[in-house]
C-alpha cells in the first residue's frame, strides 16, 4: 500500500529574459534603478559634472553657506561640497566594486567547489567560512591598517575576502539543492565532465540569488568603507563620502547641516541597492508566494442555516458545505457543497483521492482551515448547534473536549521541544481543568491503554526518542484524553509501517467501541474502510458522489467513480478476471 | 552534551590560534615605520634604531611571535608602545565600557525585534510594514551618520542628552543611561531591522508546523500555542541572529565610540591603528575573538537547552 506520493517537480525558473523588465515594472525597483544609474553616471563623468576640482580651496568659503557658486556650501577647508560629493561617488563606487568582485569571486568559487564535491573539502571550507564570519570585520581592518597602508582599495580587497562567506553559503546551498536534480544526473550519465555540468546547469540557477547578494554586499561595502574613512583611515587627500563626513564632524558645531549631504549620498545609494535586491527577490518568489488575502469574505452571504436536525441521534450534520481559499481572481472552492451525516457511535469513512477535498472538509468541521481558508456557505450542525464559522474562542472550547483530531504524520505533529508527558498533560489541564498531578496519573494510564510498553519512560521522552508508531499512539491518547464525542482521524495509518498500521487500526476500533465515540475517518484506503467503518462517503473534486452502508457500497457501488476506486483496490488483491465481453483478445 | 561543548571549545581554540597568528604576521609586518611614527619627523636614524631595539622589532618575526605567545599564554599581553601602560590594563579598563554599551544594544535589539517580529508574524498589518520599511532604512543609514544626526538633533538642538562622554554606571546610573541613550540608539537600528525580519520569519515557520494545528485541535489556548510552543521552536533562529548581531555591534562600536567620544575598546583600537601600536592591536584582537567565542558557545548552550535534539 503506497501513499500517494506527491511528486514535487522543481519549479522552473521564471522566464529569465523577463527578469530585468519585471524588476523595472516594480515601482520601487524602477526608482532604485534610476537612482543607481544617476550615481553611476555621476561617478563616471565626475569631471564633467562637478563645477570645481575637488581640491579647489577658497579660503573665504570655509564652512560657507550654500550659494554664490557653491551649491551646497563650502567644507571646513573652503572646498565645494557639491563637487566633492560628485568625485566622492567615483571613489566610493570603486571601493565597493573591489570588495564585491573579490567577495563574489572567492565565495562563489569556493561554494561551487564545496557544494559540488562535498565531503571533507566542504567541511574544511565551511569551517573557514564560519571562522571568517565570527570576526568583527571593522576591528580586523583596523588591526591590519598599518600593514595594508592608507590605500582604501587594499582594505576593501581584504574586506571582500571577509564578505566571501555570504556568497559561499549561498552558492553551496544552491548547489547542494540542485546537484541531485534529475537533469544534473542526466548530464552526468550522458558523459559530460564535472566542470561542464557545473558551468552549464548550476551557474544558471545561482545567477539571480547571487545578483541579490551582490547588491547587498555592495551596500555593506559602501557603509564600511565610509566608516573607515570617517575614522580617518585611508588616503585623506582623495575626496570620499566618508572623508567628507569626518570633515563635517570636525565642524559640526559650526555648520551642523554639512553632515547631511555625504550621509544622504551614502544612504540613498545603499537604499537603492537594497530596493533593487528586493525587487529581484520579489520577482523570483512570485511563483511560490501565497496570494494576498484580498476581497471581503464577510460579503459572501451565508445562506440561512436551516433548522437543527430533528433526530437527536445525529451528532454531526454537515449540509452543503463550501470551503474556499482566496486567489488572485476571488475564491477557489476546494469543497463544493458537501453534506454528511454522522450518528452517535458511528464510524464514517471519508474516502477519495488526494485533492478530493476530504481533508479540507475535516479541517472545516474542526474550524482549523489553513490561513485564508473559509467556510463560504453551508452549515455544520454539531450536537444541535451550527458551528460553521463559529468565533475562534467558542470553537476552541469545543476542540479537544468534544471534537478531537488525530493527524496523518505522527512525528511532525508532536512539538519537538517538549517532553511527551507535558504534551499530553497540557490539554487535560487546559480543557478539563484538572490538576497537573491528576493529569499525570490519567496520562500514564492512557499511555498504558494505547499500548505503550513503558509508560513512565515515554512520559519523560522527547518526540524524537520514540518511533513513528509510538508517536501515533501518543497522538491517539491525546485525542481521546478528554473523552470527545467526535474523533476526526485524518489518514491515521498512512504514514506508518504496514505491520504497525493494523495495530493502530485495532486500537482505534477498540477505543471507539469502548467510548462509543463517533469517528470520521479520512482515508484513501478501502482496506481501512472495510476494517473499521460503518458507513462511507466517497468524495471527488470537492463533492460527495456516493454515501452508503459499507457492505452495500462494497457489494453494489452505485457511482462510476466508486467502482473505479474499488476496482483499483481489487486489482491489488485478486487476479484480473478475463472478461470476454470486452471483445479484447487474450493476448492483448 | 559534554562532548559537544568540548568540541566547540576545541574548534574555537584552533580559530583563536589561527587568527592571532595571521593577525600577528599582518600587524607586525606593518610595524616598520612605527619607531619613526613615535619619534616624529626629526628623529635621527640612531634614535630610531635604538627604539626598535627597545621595542624588540629589530628581531626576526618568528622570534617576536614566540615571545608574544609565551607571554600571552601567561596572561601578559605586553606593554603599549604609545600609551605608556600595559596592554592588559588598557584592554580591561576599556572592555567594560564597550561591553556595557554593546550589552545594552543587544538587549534593546532582542526586545524590540522580538515584539515587532512576533506581532508581524501573527498579525501582519502595520508591524509587517514597519519591518519592511525598517529593513531598507536600517541597512542604508550608516550607524555613525545616524549617530551624528542624533547628536545634532537631540544634543545640540533639543539638549536632551549630552553630546559626548561616558559616565560609569557605578558613578551615576542616571548619567550612564543619559550618556548611552544616543549611542545605543544609533547602534541598534540596523540590528533591529535585520533581527526583526529573522524573528518574523522564524515565527511564521514555527506557526506553519503541523503540530501547531494539532495543538489547536486539542483545545490549547492561543497564548500557549504562541508563546510556549511556537516561540520556543522559533528561539534557536532568533538566538543565532543575536550572536551575529553581537559581532556586528563590536565592530559598530568602534565608530560609534569615536562619534560620542566614549573611551571604549573601539576608540582605543582606532587610536592604536592610526599610531601603529601593535601590542594594543594584538590585545584587542585576542580579546574580541575570546568574546565572540564565549558568546557563541553561550548561544549554542542556550539552543541546546531550547531544542532537545541538539543535546545529543
Amino acid at each position: 500500500m503506497t501513499s500517494a506520493t506527491q511528486q514535487q517537480s522543481p519549479a522552473p525558473l521564471a522566464a529569465r529574459a523577463g527578469l530585468l523588465r519585471s524588476v523595472l515594472i516594480n515601482p520601487l525597483g524602477l526608482v532604485a534603478s534610476i537612482l543607481l544609474s544617476i550615481v553611476v553616471i555621476t561617478a563616471i563623468f565626475a569631471p564633467l559634472i562637478a563645477p570645481f576640482a575637488p581640491d579647489d580651496l577658497q579660503i573665504f568659503k570655509v564652512n560657507a553657506a550654500p550659494g554664490d557658486g557653491y551649491l551646497l556650501g563650502g567644507d571646513g577647508s573652503g572646498r565645494d561640497i557639491f563637487s566633492r560629493l560628485v568625485y566622492g561617488a567615483r571613489n566610493t563606487l570603486i571601493g565597493a566594486l573591489i570588495a564585491v568582485t573579490v567577495a563574489a569571486f572567492v565565495g562563489v568559487t569556493a561554494g561551487l567547489f564545496a557544494g559540488y564535491f562535498g565531503g571533507r573539502r566542504e567541511v574544511v571550507m565551511s569551517w573557514i567560512s564560519d571562522g571568517l564570519m565570527s570576526l568583527p570585520a571593522l576591528i580586523v581592518l583596523l588591526a591590519f591598517y598599518q600593514s595594508l597602508g592608507s590605500s582604501i582599495e587594499i582594505s576593501m580587497l581584504v574586506f571582500g575576502v571577509m564578505l566571501a562567506p555570504g556568497f559561499y553559503r549561498l552558492t553551496r546551498n544552491l548547489v547542494n539543492g540542485v546537484k541531485h536534480e534529475l537533469y544534473v544526473d542526466a548530464a552526468r550519465v550522458s558523459g559530460l565532465s564535472d566542470l561542464r555540468i557545473i558551468v552549464r546547469h548550476i551557474l544558471l540557477v545561482i545567477r539571480a540569488p547571487v545578483t541579490i547578494q551582490v547588491s547587498v554586499v555592495a551596500g555593506i561595502s559602501i557603509v564600511i568603507q565610509s566608516g573607515l574613512q570617517f575614522l580617518g583611515l585611508g588616503d585623506t587627500s582623495i575626496p570620499t563620502w566618508g572623508g567628507m563626513l569626518q570633515d563635517a564632524f570636525a565642524n559640526m558645531f559650526v555648520v551642523p547641516t554639512a553632515i547631511l549631504w555625504p550621509g544622504l549620498a551614502i544612504s540613498v545609494t545603499v537604499a537603492s541597492l537594497v530596493l533593487l535586491a528586493n525587487a529581484i527577490r520579489d520577482r523570483l518568489q512570485q511563483g511560490n508566494r501565497p496570494a494576498a488575502v484580498t476581497g471581503l469574505p464577510e460579503a459572501i452571504a451565508k445562506p440561512a442555516a436551516g433548522a437543527a436536525p430533528v433526530d437527536k441521534d445525529v451528532l454531526l450534520d454537515v449540509r452543503d458545505l463550501v470551503v474556499g481559499y482566496p486567489d488572485k481572481s476571488g475564491w477557489t472552492e476546494v469543497v463544493k457543497g458537501v453534506s454528511l451525516t454522522l450518528r452517535r457511535g458511528e464510524v464514517l469513512g471519508l474516502v477519495g483521492e488526494s485533492g478530493s477535498g476530504k481533508t479540507q472538509t475535516a479541517f472545516a468541521v474542526l474550524g482549523l482551515l489553513s490561513t485564508g481558508g473559509r467556510i463560504l456557505s453551508g452549515s455544520t450542525w454539531f450536537d444541535g448547534r451550527d458551528i460553521a464559522n463559529l468565533p475562534e474562542e467558542d470553537m476552541r472550547k469545543l476542540r479537544g473536549k468534544r471534537i478531537a483530531y488525530v493527524p496523518q504524520e505522527p512525528m511532525s505533529n508532536l512539538d519537538p521541544a517538549f517532553r511527551i508527558g507535558y504534551q499530553l498533560t497540557e490539554p487535560m489541564v487546559t480543557v478539563l481543568g484538572i490538576s497537573k498531578s491528576e493529569a499525570r496519573k490519567r496520562v500514564l494510564k492512557l499511555l498504558e491503554r494505547v499500548g505503550m510498553p513503558d509508560p513512565l519512560r515515554t512520559f519523560s521522552a522527547y518526540p524524537h526518542q520514540i518511533s513513528g508508531g509510538m508517536a501515533q499512539r501518543v497522538l491517539i491518547a491525546r485525542a481521546i484524553s478528554c473523552n470527545p464525542d467526535l474523533l476526526i482521524a485524518d489518514e491515521p495509518t498512512t504514514a506508518l509501517d504496514v505491520t504497525v498500521q493494523a495495530e493502530v487500526l485495532d486500537l482505534l476500533r477498540d477505543l471507539q467501541a469502548e467510548m462509543n465515540m463517533s469517528v470520521i475517518l479520512v482515508t484513501h484506503n478501502f482496506g481501512v474502510v472495510a476494517d473499521i467503518c460503518h458507513r462511507v462517503s466517497v468524495m471527488k473534486d470537492g463533492k460527495v458522489v456516493e454515501t452508503n452502508d459499507v457492505r452495500r457500497l462494497f457489494a453494489a457501488p452505485q457511482h462510476d467513480y466508486t467502482k473505479m476506486l474499488l476496482g483499483a483496490v481489487l486489482d491489488d488483491v485478486t487476479p484480473r478476471v478475463y472478461q470476454p465481453r470486452s471483445g479484447r483478445g487474450v493476448a492483448a | 552534551m559534554l562532548r559537544y561543548v568540548s568540541k566547540r571549545i576545541l574548534s574555537s581554540l584552533v580559530l583563536l590560534v589561527l587568527v592571532t597568528t595571521l593577525t600577528f604576521a599582518m600587524v607586525f609586518a606593518g610595524a616598520d615605520n612605527v619607531a619613526q611614527n613615535i619619534l616624529g619627523e626629526n628623529a635621527t636614524d640612531a634614535q630610531i634604531a635604538a627604539l626598535e631595539v627597545k621595542l624588540g622589532i629589530d628581531r626576526p618575526l618568528y622570534e617576536q611571535y614566540g615571545d608574544w605567545v609565551v607571554n600571552a599564554v601567561q596572561g601578559n599581553l605586553g606593554q603599549s608602545w604609545t600609551m605608556g601602560e600595559s596592554v592588559s590594563r588598557i584592554v580591561s579598563g576599556r572592555l567594560t565600557v564597550t561591553l556595557s554599551m554593546v550589552t545594552a544594544a543587544v538587549i534593546t535589539i532582542g526586545i524590540i525585534s522580538s515584539l515587532l517580529g512576533i506581532t508581524a508574524a501573527v498579525k501582519g498589518g502595520w508591524a509587517d510594514r514597519v519591518i519592511q520599511v525598517l529593513s531598507v532604512i536600517g541597512f542604508s543609514l550608516p550607524n555613525f551618520w545616524l549617530g551624528l544626526i542624533l547628536v545634532v538633533v537631540f544634543a545640540l538642538n533639543l539638549r536632551w542628552f549630552p553630546a559626548t562622554g561616558y559616565v560609569d554606571f557605578s558613578t551615576s546610573p542616571v548619567g550612564w543611561v543619559a550618556a548611552l541613550t544616543l549611542p545605543v540608539a544609533a547602534l541598534v537600528l540596523s540590528g533591529i531591522a535585520s533581527a526583526s525580519q529573522q524573528v518574523r520569519g522564524a515565527m511564521i515557520d514555527a506557526l506553519r508546523q503541523d503540530y501547531v494545528r494539532t495543538l489547536r485541535a486539542g483545545g490549547i489556548r492561543p497564548s500557549s500555542v504562541l508563546f510556549r510552543h511556537a516561540l520556543r521552536n522559533a528561539m534557536p533562529a532568533a538566538l543565532t541572529v543575536l550572536s551575529v548581531q553581537f559581532i556586528a555591534l563590536l565592530g559598530g562600536a568602534a565608530i560609534i565610540e569615536r562619534v560620542f567620544a566614549i573611551p571604549g575598546l573601539g576608540s582605543v583600537t582606532v587610536q592604536a591603528a592610526l599610531s601603529g601600536d601593535v601590542p594594543v592591536l594584538m590585545g584587542v584582537v585576542v580579546t574580541m575573538i575570546i568574546l565572540v567565542v564565549f558568546v557563541n558557545i553561550a548561544i549554542d548552550l542556550a539552543n541546546a537547552w531550547v531544542n532537545p535534539k541538539v543535546r545529543l
